[in-house]
């Protein structure tokens, strides 16, 4: 042995365990307004600031400040706030229904419902996400229909994928919302190569594909930026930290190293960081990376900054892992709460507007998901067994059709 | 007709489809200015122009990906792994991902991809040149799996799966390229131009998948094979003057149970030939469903010709490669058991 002190494993442990304070004084949050906004056809060396900044627009009292101000029209801000209440209350009701044993499996988007609410509006009806399992609110602020969300949830007779996938898994290609799937990060990469084909075909479409700050240690997240990069593809690529991938903390994805925005440097590629929890932020850069990638100016790399306040599933219990209090402290508060204010601030949205929209959407939920109820819940009601049998090939091959009738259907 | 060898053949497929088709586009390592290291797309760019068949990173789960989202938009890609060994980084992609959209998404996507690959061994290879791993993507509900043996049906078979709607992997047996193949590696070379399947139409034609070809009728014994172990089996069936029906199975899913089912209850006996693996290796299959649907009509043991349970090895390439010899041992053994 040399005189050297031994080597010794690092092992990345968070701030505050289960049972401790939660601590966030590590956090290194810049004001709103501070992070500059750079023309999109600026070349991507000289943006290499940005993946360290933080865009946000919304300050305490409220005010949307600074270069990234979307300045939208007030109905804008309330059609998201709408989406977002929608996707919390629809939580809550689905949540509960798992408690109740209508459905096998559940998993909310509490925290990060701004997310997918701003994304959803800033993009064209003819472009395509390819969302993770936590981007109900991109359904929600397309009035995807509750009912068929129910059904599908409950895996009834009704479900519009036939009982096959597991709840939450949806798929709705009309709402440009690509076939979700349980196996994370696997279809970064068809986002990439549906920027391509669109780039090919000379359209105008572009995409938008999202991981969270846990997959980015997949090698698909690698392979999506280096195709993105290699053929200037029109993709938004998302990364959503939300601090927790289940029980591990951002730090064993390489989060306490660098930012997950900063890895688009190594790409080529502008990285945004974002205030995940502000709406106007997400819109604003949305329509920045959206407004690139459509002047074939290529893809960008956009973490969006935020915390998983729920479990990560029913499946999942966050007291094990993590301070009770952590979604409470969390600095950045309560996007939904944050843009409520903003409208109220606005003078454009009162408390009792609020109320009256959030008992309307309540009814609408109840509505939908007794009638979806009425249909069946899991176990209770299932689409024809044959149908187990159907689009695994375009046409059935012997096989199927003999196993098939080996069941009597 | 004119004179094509493999290599050629597929290179016309991919010429008319890029040329009558504006949805295809191939891409691969090395495919696009070089031509592919087995020269499969030579003057496709040059011809079609650098978006139709163009180069691709070193990152075949990358090349898989893509190509699912571009089928999803609506395109038709070919896509090329280098070697049938590397496709593995992208079998995530295949399985979790190309053979299951259609059925996940209720037929709202699906992929029509189609991936070509060298494979299969008698090229001293060694233990990532030669592996033949048709076995685990037969495995895979909702992926098909094609495997020519000659220039004729490899135009065909591969027009055919361009044209699917469904993925598609196409095992290229690289060892009969430029000729058949028989397993006498200590023998001259032969190329296609002597071998009948080695006229191919200049035009679109195609063979469709899921039909076996009946190479060699017989009456004494079936065997089955596909890629080399076809020319191989001509060769065994040949030096052991038996009488055997030499089915060509082409198409590993969808299989043609039909064709099979029929020669077995006529011969009464059955060999399987593949370079893969034994155990768990496609042959498995193969003789469970010749066993459930031919039972009374067996009058010997199924045999199975493989590679060894061994990883495949570099200076022992002819003791592993299932040559005429070990071939020709079972065809006797088999024809000569008595039920």
């Amino acid at each position: 042995m040399s005189n050297r002190p031994p080597l010794s494993l690092y092992i990345p442990e968070p701030p505050a365990r289960a049972g401790e304070r939660a601590d966030f004084s590590f956090l290194d949050i810049p004001p709103p307004g501070e992070t500059r906004r750079p023309d999109i056809t600026e070349p991507e060396a000289g943006m290499r600031d940005l993946p360290y900044g933080l865009v946000r627009v919304l300050d305490e009292e409220h005010n949307a400040v600074g270069a990234w101000d979307p300045r939208l029209p007030p109905d804008v801000l309330r059609r998201g706030l709408r989406a977002m209440l929608l996707t919390r209350l629809f939580d809550e009701r689905m949540f509960s229904a798992h408690r109740q044993g209508k459905t096998s499996f559940y998993m909310r988007s509490l925290g990060e419902e701004a997310i997918g609410a701003a994304q959803a509006l800033v993009m064209g009806r003819e472009d395509m996400c390819f969302p993770t399992y936590r981007m109900l609110a991109w359904l929600m602020a397309r009035d995807y229909p509750l009912l068929d969300l129910c059904n599908q949830i409950y895996s009834n007779e009704r479900d519009p994928l036939r009982g096959r996938q597991l709840p939450i898994l949806y798929s709705a290609r009309d709402y440009g919302f690509y076939s979700l799937s349980g196996n994370v990060g696997s279809r970064f990469g068809h986002a990439v190569g549906w920027a391509m084909a669109s780039a090919f075909k000379g359209d105008d479409k572009i995409a938008i594909g999202h991981v969270g700050e846990g997959t980015t240690a997949e090698g698909d997240f690698h392979e999506a930026l280096t195709f993105a990069s290699v053929y200037h593809a029109p993709v938004i690529l998302c990364v959503t930290n939300n601090q927790w991938a289940i029980s591990s903390f951002s730090g064993f994805a390489g989060g306490n190293e660098t930012t997950f925005a900063a890895k688009a440097i190594a790409y080529g590629i502008p990285g945004l960081r974002v205030d995940g929890n502000d709406f106007l932020a997400v819109y604003a850069t949305t329509e920045w990376a959206a407004e690139r990638a459509r002047t074939n100016n290529g893809p960008t790399l956009i973490e969006l900054y935020t915390y998983r306040a729920a479990g990560h599933s029913t499946s999942d219990d966050p007291t094990r892992y993590r301070p009770d209090d952590e979604a409470a402290q969390w600095p950045l508060g309560d996007p939904l709460e944050r843009l409520k204010a903003h409208l109220i601030a606005l003078k454009e949205w009162s408390e009792e507007q609020h109320q009256a929209q959030v008992a309307e959407l309540a009814e609408a939920i109840k509505a939908a998901s007794k009638q979806a109820e009425g249909v069946g819940t899991l176990g209770q009601s299932k689409p024809n067994v044959r149908e187990m049998f159907e689009d695994v090939f375009k046409e059935p091959d012997w096989r199927i059709l003999e196993q098939r009738r080996e069941m009597g259907v | 007709m004119p004179r094509m060898n493999m290599i050629q053949a597929l290179n016309s497929a991919l010429d008319i489809k890029l040329a009558t088709d504006p949805d295809t586009l191939i891409f691969g390592e090395d495919v696009g200015y070089f031509g592919g290291v087995f020269r499969v797309t030579e003057g496709l760019q040059q011809k079609h122009g650098l978006t139709r068949c163009f180069d691709a990173p070193i990152s075949e789960g990358g090349i898989v990906a893509t190509a699912i989202g571009m089928g999803a938009y609506g395109l038709r890609p070919i896509i090329e792994i280098q070697f049938a060994d590397y496709i593995l980084p992208a079998y995530d992609q295949l399985v979790s991902e190309a053979a299951r959209l259609r059925y996940r998404s209720n037929g709202e996507f699906w992929c029509p991809i189609t991936v070509r690959s060298p494979y299969g061994g008698g090229i001293f290879g060694g233990q990532t040149h030669s592996q033949s791993p048709e076995a685990i993507f037969a495995h895979v509900t909702g992926l098909k799996t094609i495997i020519p043996s000659n220039p004729y049906d490899a135009k065909g078979l591969l027009l055919a799966a361009i044209e699917e709607d469904d993925p598609v992997i196409f095992l290229e047996p690289k060892r009969i390229y430029n000729g058949p193949f028989d397993g006498h590696y200590d023998k001259p070379l032969k190329t296609w131009a002597e071998h009948p399947a080695g006229e191919v139409p200049v035009g679109h034609y195609t063979v469709p998948l899921g039909s076996a070809a009946i190479v060699r009728p017989g009456t004494e014994v079936t065997v089955l094979a596909y890629g080399t172990m076809v020319h191989v089996s001509v060769a065994a069936i040949k030096e052991t003057g038996i009488d055997a029906e030499l089915v060509d199975l082409r198409s590993i899913v969808p299989l043609d149970i039909d064709t099979i089912v029929a020669s077995v209850k006529k011969t009464g006996r059955c060999v399987i030939v593949h370079e893969a693996s034994r155990y768990g290796g496609f042959g498995a299959e193969l003789s469970a469903l010749i066993q459930e649907r031919c039972f009374y009509h067996l009058r010997a043991p199924i045999e199975r010709v493989c590679g060894w349970d061994t990883p495949y090895p570099h200076a022992f390439e002819w003791d592993y490669f299932p040559g005429p010899a070990r071939v020709g041992k079972a065809l006797r053994h088999c024809a000569e058991a008595l039920a």
